[in-house]
């Protein structure tokens, strides 16, 4: 039995895209100090809606157009329950997930069974959608460390009370982290239907967007942390595809459950260190979570 | 001297509160102006209307003659009110430099900015780090970040929200001095407080708020504390009134009582021993972080510890959890008001649940007796005057000296048998003070034990009749009060059991 590390390679960077979207839009989210656990839900939208776009249309590009206003249509329902409602922001996104997995459910109907059409090749074999995920960690690194706005962002996410006595918008930063992490999210969903499973079916995401909450936490909100998880979950997903087809005698559930039982290896791994270790405390933005309100 | 700023006629209520009622008062350039009244007097409330976090409801402000109406604090800032707040209103995982930053509209690139900060710091005698994290910092060094801030925007006026509450004596003389300095260049400094040997000897004037109200202007140099103090409460303060107390049987016994090691931060209790008698105050002092937590916990019960180190009159408690214990009549207040003594988000009805339960029936065949624990809850608020507008208001939403009053009389209407307290006039104001210590010493004439842990020393002078120092988990021998000298004081503080006195570096 032979398994060629470059096949796999290209294969991995496939398999991580759409959690490398999702995860490095989460991450934005949650140094803004929003929990948003919608993300599968989002991902779900964006893959129907960006499917039926690029069927519309034959055009995958207007596929991925179509599939982040769809995720960003979705987080607005969570970015104006918990920001101006002031709901729990774990039970709105757990609600957020559900929303998505039903709705797509019903309007998803009429495309099953249905083709997409083919993404065009990018430079070196690999489609632009994985270069612009790529691409987007070093933008999100850069503009989160290097930038104002980004320096705003992790105040509000560090410290909402502080970042508000300075007379910085909250809710507006936060608002807009969420549009952002519904976009990426929208697109991650979509790259599964439209580039990778090439067809619609229900409930396709299959816990990616769990996986990428897991990947935000195991990054330590580090973008350059998000990319090594999202490529090692890839890599788990596309190795054991490799052995269930090299004919590997493990049953073929076992060998689904790695990818799943990894994450939670890493993250058991990490709180174990933060708990007995060194880095005490963690790189978690110190309002995540914790809903803002204002008294005028 | 000219005015820069002046308040005329402002207002400001909240629902159940009138948090300001026609306030108009004056500061000038190049002076320190002192805003002197008690906790929920409505000088923070006042302060952020100046700094436009808040909007009045009526009056108007004039600031260097120019209207004064900031939509937000930004424009506050803009029209030259810069202010440090009183919890730190910083971010712990950024650095200094970024935090500075984000004080400013326009912030020079990095590099500059840091030399800047550089240069002022030292200029200043505050030396800081740039570079820096703020979770890395001391309180003092925290407040530095908060000061150089508003310096680098080269305010008019400067507003201070209670700075020294969190710093050591040594770093408050500093603070003093960067304040005088700015003083002589001309910038008005609005300095909030309820320390009145510190405004007595370093504000040129005070404004002194009660209920929402101006009660007058004055030079605080021209008065006495005692004076100052009775604008701010609005009568004569109490007395304390120390009489009608005679000890009686032992009620505590604490023998050989030692906390194991392995936790990371505080210090074990060593062989701690005291006995506590009936009507009678024990004072325990010492530096923070002596072993005073631990002593708390394991006298609650948070800490179980070797049969017969903790013995209530016969009953061994050693063994038993927190509400067995509080069942048997020994009761406790924590240091920490929020989260340890009192849970933020519940509102004062349910917070009087938690350790009240049991001992006034508010819980009857495991259902909560809503009624019950509402009437407790306001009966805690009646005899220990909380400001609120009622028990259904969350802790949290408490200012510090209210909330601590009413965690104190939480268990002081418990009618303990032996009442253990944390610091329990830490952040209070003086009447607030005065109110709790009058409580605990007639806690004490009825009869019950009372261990005040506390490193006030002058609250432990005033309140108990023997004294014991902690120090590194040890327990000193217990002396009269009577007769000790802060002298003596200071060697059992320092250097208690023989031990060498701690070294200071040079």
């Amino acid at each position: 039995m032979m398994i060629d590390p470059i096949a796999v390679f290209v294969l991995l960077l496939g398999a991580a895209t759409p959690i490398l979207f999702a995860a490095l839009g989460e991450l934005v989210v949650e140094r803004a100090g929003v929990l948003n656990l919608g993300v599968e839900g989002m991902m779900i939208g964006g893959a129907l809606a960006g499917f039926a776009a690029a069927h519309a249309t034959g055009s995958p590009a207007l596929g991925f157009v179509a599939a982040a206003f769809a995720g960003v249509a979705l987080s607005m329902i969570f970015a104006f329950l918990s920001l101006y409602l002031l709901s729990n922001q774990v039970a709105t996104g757990l609600a957020l997930t559900l929303f998505g997995l039903g709705l797509t459910a019903m309007f998803g109907k009429p495309y099953e069974g249905v083709k997409a059409p083919a993404m065009m090749a990018g430079p070196l074999g690999l489609n632009l959608m994985i270069w612009l995920g790529l691409a987007m960690v070093p933008v999100v690194w850069w503009a989160l460390t290097r930038t104002r706005p980004g320096l705003i962002l992790r105040a509000v996410g560090e410290n909402h009370d502080a970042a508000h006595a300075l007379g910085y918008p909250v809710r507006r930063v936060r608002l807009g982290a969420i549009a952002f992490g519904g976009a990426m999210a929208g697109m991650g969903g979509a790259y599964i239907s439209i580039a990778t499973v090439l067809q619609w079916t229900e409930g396709m995401t299959a816990g990616a967007g769990w996986i990428a909450l897991a990947i935000v936490v195991f990054a330590q909100w580090n973008p350059w942390g998000v990319l090594a998880g999202a490529w090692l979950f890839g890599g788990v997903t596309v190795l054991q595809l490799r052995l269930q087809a090299a004919g590997v005698a493990v049953p073929v559930q076992l060998l689904s459950m790695a990818p799943y039982l990894a994450t939670i290896l890493v993250l058991v791994l990490i709180s174990a260190r933060q708990k007995f270790g060194r880095s005490a405390g963690g790189a978690a933005p110190g309002s995540l979570g914790r809903p803002f309100h204002a008294l005028r | 001297m000219t005015d820069i700023f002046r308040a005329e006629g402002l207002g400001k209520t909240y629902p159940g509160v009138r948090a300001n009622d026609d306030i108009s008062f004056a500061v000038a350039a190049g002076e320190i102006h002192a805003l002197l009244g008690e906790n929920g007097a409505g000088k923070s409330t006042l302060v952020k209307m100046i700094y436009g976090l808040v909007r009045p409801d009526e009056g108007r402000m004039i600031f260097a003659g120019h209207p004064h109406a900031p939509a937000d604090p930004r424009a506050a800032r803009a029209a030259g009110v810069a202010m440090v707040f009183q919890h730190f209103s910083l971010f712990d995982a950024l650095t200094v430099a970024e935090n500075i930053a984000l004080g400013m509209e326009n912030p020079p690139p990095r590099a500059e900015l840091s030399r800047r900060i550089a240069e002022l710091s030292q200029g200043y005698g505050l030396p800081l780090n740039p570079a820096r994290r703020i979770a890395t910092l001391s309180a003092g060094e925290r407040q530095r970040v908060e000061i150089l801030r508003c310096l680098l925007q080269n305010p008019r006026l400067l507003i201070m929200d209670e700075p020294t509450s969190v710093l050591t004596p040594q770093e408050a003389e500093i603070l003093f001095a960067t304040l005088r300095q700015l003083a002589e260049r001309g910038t008005a400094i609005l300095y909030i407080s309820h320390k009145l040997e510190e405004i007595r000897s370093h504000c040129d004037r005070a404004t002194i708020l009660r209920h929402g109200k101006v009660v007058g202007t004055v030079d605080p140099r021209a008065h006495s504390a005692p004076e100052l103090a009775a604008m701010m409460v609005g009568a004569e303060m109490r007395v304390i009134d120390r009489s009608g107390r005679n000890p009686g049987a032992m009620v505590l016994a604490v023998a050989g009582l030692s906390t194991p090691a392995g936790r990371s931060e505080g210090v074990a209790l060593k062989d701690v021993a005291l006995r506590l008698h009936a009507g009678e105050i024990l004072g325990i002092g010492g530096v923070a972080g002596n072993g005073q937590e631990e002593l708390l916990s394991a006298l609650s019960g948070e800490i179980a510890t070797a049969p017969g180190t903790v013995m209530l009159e016969s009953a061994d408690l050693s063994a038993l959890p927190p509400e067995a214990r509080r069942r048997a009549g020994l009761l406790s207040a924590p240091e920490d008001r929020l989260g340890h003594a009192a849970v933020p988000e519940f509102s004062l009805t349910e917070n009087t649940l938690l350790t009240a339960g049991s001992r006034q029936n508010l819980i009857r065949r495991g259902l909560i007796d809503h009624a019950a624990a509402r009437n407790f809850a306001q009966s805690v608020i009646r005899a220990f005057d909380v400001r609120t507008p009622g028990p259904g208001t969350a802790a949290g939403a408490l200012s510090g000296g209210n909330l601590q009053k009413f965690v104190i009389g939480r268990e002081v209407l418990g009618n303990p048998r032996v009442l253990v307290v944390n610091q329990p006039t830490w952040g209070v104001d003086a009447g607030a003070a005065a109110a709790i210590r009058q409580a605990l010493l007639d806690l004490a004439a009825q009869g019950a034990g009372v261990i005040v842990i506390s490193q006030d020393l002058d609250e432990l002078l005033e309140l108990s009749d023997r004294f014991c120092a902690l120090n590194e988990g040890r327990l000193s021998a217990p002396r009269p009060t009577e007769g000790l000298s802060v002298a003596e004081i200071g060697l059992m503080l320092g250097g208690a059991h023989g031990m060498e006195v701690a070294h200071v570096p040079a």
